[in-house]
């Protein structure tokens, strides 16, 4: 009987559910697509980010990366649930919330 | 003996007669009987009266309830005004009260009692043999004498030992209490 | 050889708790069960023990810290009683539901009001749906044995368990006791070892998960399953019990009961009372008999029904009112486990009784059993719901 979240779906029974619904496994939160909650979405203009920073502290979804030499990189749009503090925070105009089409 | 036999204390909050009860109960249960010990709870204040009770037999007792008709009752004489202290007792039983009284000068009090009245004055041997008013070994070695629930000397035998081993860095306590018991023994009196 | 001795069913308690040498204790005091933690704490503070004991401010607290520390994979206890345990309720479902073997003491005392101290059953049944095992004992020996098999009961269906007693009159009386060796206990009872814990290495965990409607039905169901699954487990470890100390426990226990026509269905420490009753009523040639419930959760439906099944009348004794204008908890359970199994020639009332303390001598049981041969003569059962000794 499997314990791992991705098999505790709608479709378990009762008798293959964890007991008390517990988890076993750390990350979970990984294979949840939060992007699909969006309505508006971010749109990055890298001509006018100067690498300032301050967008990627302020995202509650981690969905700005930073890479390894402290770069600012796009959006992570699997889990961006599009709220524009990024936008609003930004004092180049630099990223502009656009309706999100799918 | 019968095959049970139930005693009922009746005392002050906080002087005593619960665990008197109680060492009863260690008294009977260290000679091989089964015993019950067990007081009658309530809001607990210092001196209103309380009850105690104390099942002692050689099988073991299923009963789970007070006693209300006791084969012996023990009291300390300032109750016998405020407590119906021979309610249920047993005419062919016995009342031992802590009082410097003879059983004739009790009797009148005690709403036409037939059964035995034993007199012992535990406060006067307690001040004498411990220097304070600790009456309850005295009055524990009067129920044993008048009740015969335990055999004299094997009490006698079993006390030394708890004495010891309770007060085993003050011997002067117990050969105060030993004597305080033993005199207890022997200046019961009944009538 | 086992150890003669004399304890009250709090001293009983916690010297199964010394024994058994637990990793924790979340507990704050409440009357009558105040001496089973304030014995327990000089048990630690003399180093006879290792547990970890964490004094806090409430019972929901103590309960809470049970949970933290029976998930992160120890072996957790508290004591309480009365409205400690009302107190609890919230956090008894967690434990329950999170599938928590952790053990509680319970001397079961009145809830308010009046204000009462005194011993009935309306806390324990209170809470008779939050999911746990509940052992009922009928005095200070079968406290100390119903504690011994608790962890083994709880651990092998991850359900928490409630051994419970009557509050002063066993928790406060002292009587003779058999006690088992410390190395026997130890081997009976064992380690606790948990598949999942917090503090596995290698395996992060979450407990309390959120269950949407979705999966809490699954979830519960579940749990519903443990306990069913418990009667068996507690009648498996009632035997290995019984071959260590010779005392035989099951779900229920029968008090001459082969040829009973009349008898009383009761819990916890009458029972006792009751069998000098019924000795005497025996004696004058009467065919009456007890039933007495030692574990309510599980339910032991079916034991009751063949247990009473073939007698004339019964009589469901409840230490505590359902407030529900019909019967208490024992009878209602009781009735529709024999009108489930479609045995109906029993006829049975209910006696709410002992409440707040009021003293149950062998009297009392008389009574039931006079309104009881009433009913055998004439076959009139007149009312269901009676209230025993109460001044009218």
């Amino acid at each position: 009987m499997s314990h791992f979240a991705k098999d505790m779906t709608p479709d378990v029974t009762w008798k293959d559910i964890t007991p008390g619904c517990c988890i076993y496994e750390g990350g979970t939160s990984q294979v949840v697509e939060t992007g699909n909650w969006r309505t508006m979405k971010p749109i990055l203009d890298m001509d006018k980010c100067r690498q300032c920073l301050l967008c990627a502290p302020v995202c509650p979804d981690m969905s700005i990366p930073v890479d390894s030499e402290g770069k600012r990189m796009d959006f992570n749009y699997f889990f961006c649930k599009g709220c524009g503090i990024c936008a609003n925070v930004c004092p180049f105009g630099a990223i502009t919330m656009v309706r999100d089409e799918k | 003996m019968n095959d049970t036999i139930e005693i009922r204390w009746h005392g002050r909050g906080g002087q005593g007669a619960k665990t008197a009860s109680l060492l009863l109960a260690d008294a009977a249960f260290n000679t091989g009987k089964y015993v019950q010990g067990f007081p009658e709870y309530g809001p607990e204040r210092m001196g209103a009266p309380i009850t105690a009770y104390n099942r002692i037999s050689t099988k073991r007792s299923t009963i789970h309830s007070n006693i209300y008709d006791p084969d012996y009752v023990v009291v300390d004489e300032t109750l016998l005004n405020a407590v119906d202290v021979t309610a249920g007792l047993k005419q062919d039983g016995a009342i031992v009260i802590n009082s410097g009284k003879s059983p004739q000068e009790i009797r009148p009090m005690l709403k036409g009692y037939k059964g035995r009245v034993c007199t012992i004055d535990a406060g006067k041997i307690s001040e004498q043999e411990l220097g304070k008013n600790f009456p309850n070994t005295p009055m524990l070695a009067a129920i044993v004498k008048v009740s015969g629930v335990v055999q004299a000397d094997e009490f006698v035998k079993d006390m030394e030992a708890s004495f010891q081993h309770k007060f085993a860095s003050k011997p002067q306590v117990i050969e105060g209490n030993m004597r305080a018991l033993k005199r207890s023994m022997e200046e019961v009196q009944e009538g | 050889m086992s150890i003669r001795e004399r304890l009250s069913g709090n001293e009983a308690i916690a010297y199964a708790m010394k024994q058994i040498n637990p990793d924790v204790m979340g507990a704050y005091p409440i009357t009558p069960s105040t001496e089973i933690p304030q014995y327990f704490s000089t048990y630690v503070d003399n180093g006879e023990v290792d547990t970890e004991f964490i004094a806090v401010e409430s019972e929901h607290s103590a309960m809470s810290t049970c949970i933290g520390a029976q998930a992160a994979g120890a072996r957790a206890i508290s004591a309480t009683s009365s409205c400690g345990l009302i107190y609890m309720a919230e956090m008894l479902y967690v434990a329950a539901s999170n599938r928590l073997p952790i053990t509680l003491a319970v001397c079961c005392r009145a809830l308010t009001g009046p204000i009462n101290i005194h011993n009935d059953h309306s806390d324990a049944m209170s809470v008779g749906d939050a999911g746990w095992v509940m052992l009922f004992a009928e005095n200070n020996q079968e406290a100390y044995d119903n504690y011994l098999q608790a962890m083994r009961i709880g651990e092998a269906v991850s359900l928490p368990v409630m051994i419970c007693q009557d509050g002063f009159i066993t928790s406060h009386a002292i009587e003779n006791i058999e006690l088992v060796e410390t190395e026997k206990v130890k081997e009976f009872v064992g380690t606790y070892k948990p598949e999942h814990y917090l503090l596995k290495k290698g395996e992060p965990m979450a407990v309390g998960a959120f269950g949407m409607p979705a999966y809490s039905m699954e979830s519960k169901r579940q749990q519903a399953q443990a306990m069913i699954d418990a009667k068996d487990v507690i009648r498996k470890v009632s035997d290995e019990f019984a071959r260590m100390t010779g005392r035989q426990y099951g779900l229920i226990e029968k008090y001459r009961m082969d040829d009973a026509e009349e008898a009383i269905v009761i819990i916890g420490s009458s029972a006792g009372t009751a069998r000098e009753c019924i000795d005497a009523l025996r004696a004058q040639g009467k065919k009456v008999g007890m039933v007495k419930v030692r574990s309510f959760r599980p339910f032991p439906a079916e034991d009751l029904v063949d247990a009473l099944k073939n007698v004339k009348v019964f009589a469901a004794m409840d230490k505590d009112d359902s407030c529900n204008a019909h019967c208490g908890p024992l009878y209602a359970e009781l009735c529709a486990a024999m009108y489930a199994a479609g045995v109906n020639g029993p006829k049975g009332i209910n006696y709410i009784y002992g409440l707040g303390g009021r003293d149950v001598t062998v009297d009392s049981i008389g009574r039931v059993f006079a309104g009881l041969e009433e009913i055998a003569a004439t076959g009139e059962v007149g009312e269901t719901y009676r209230f025993l000794d109460v001044r009218e």
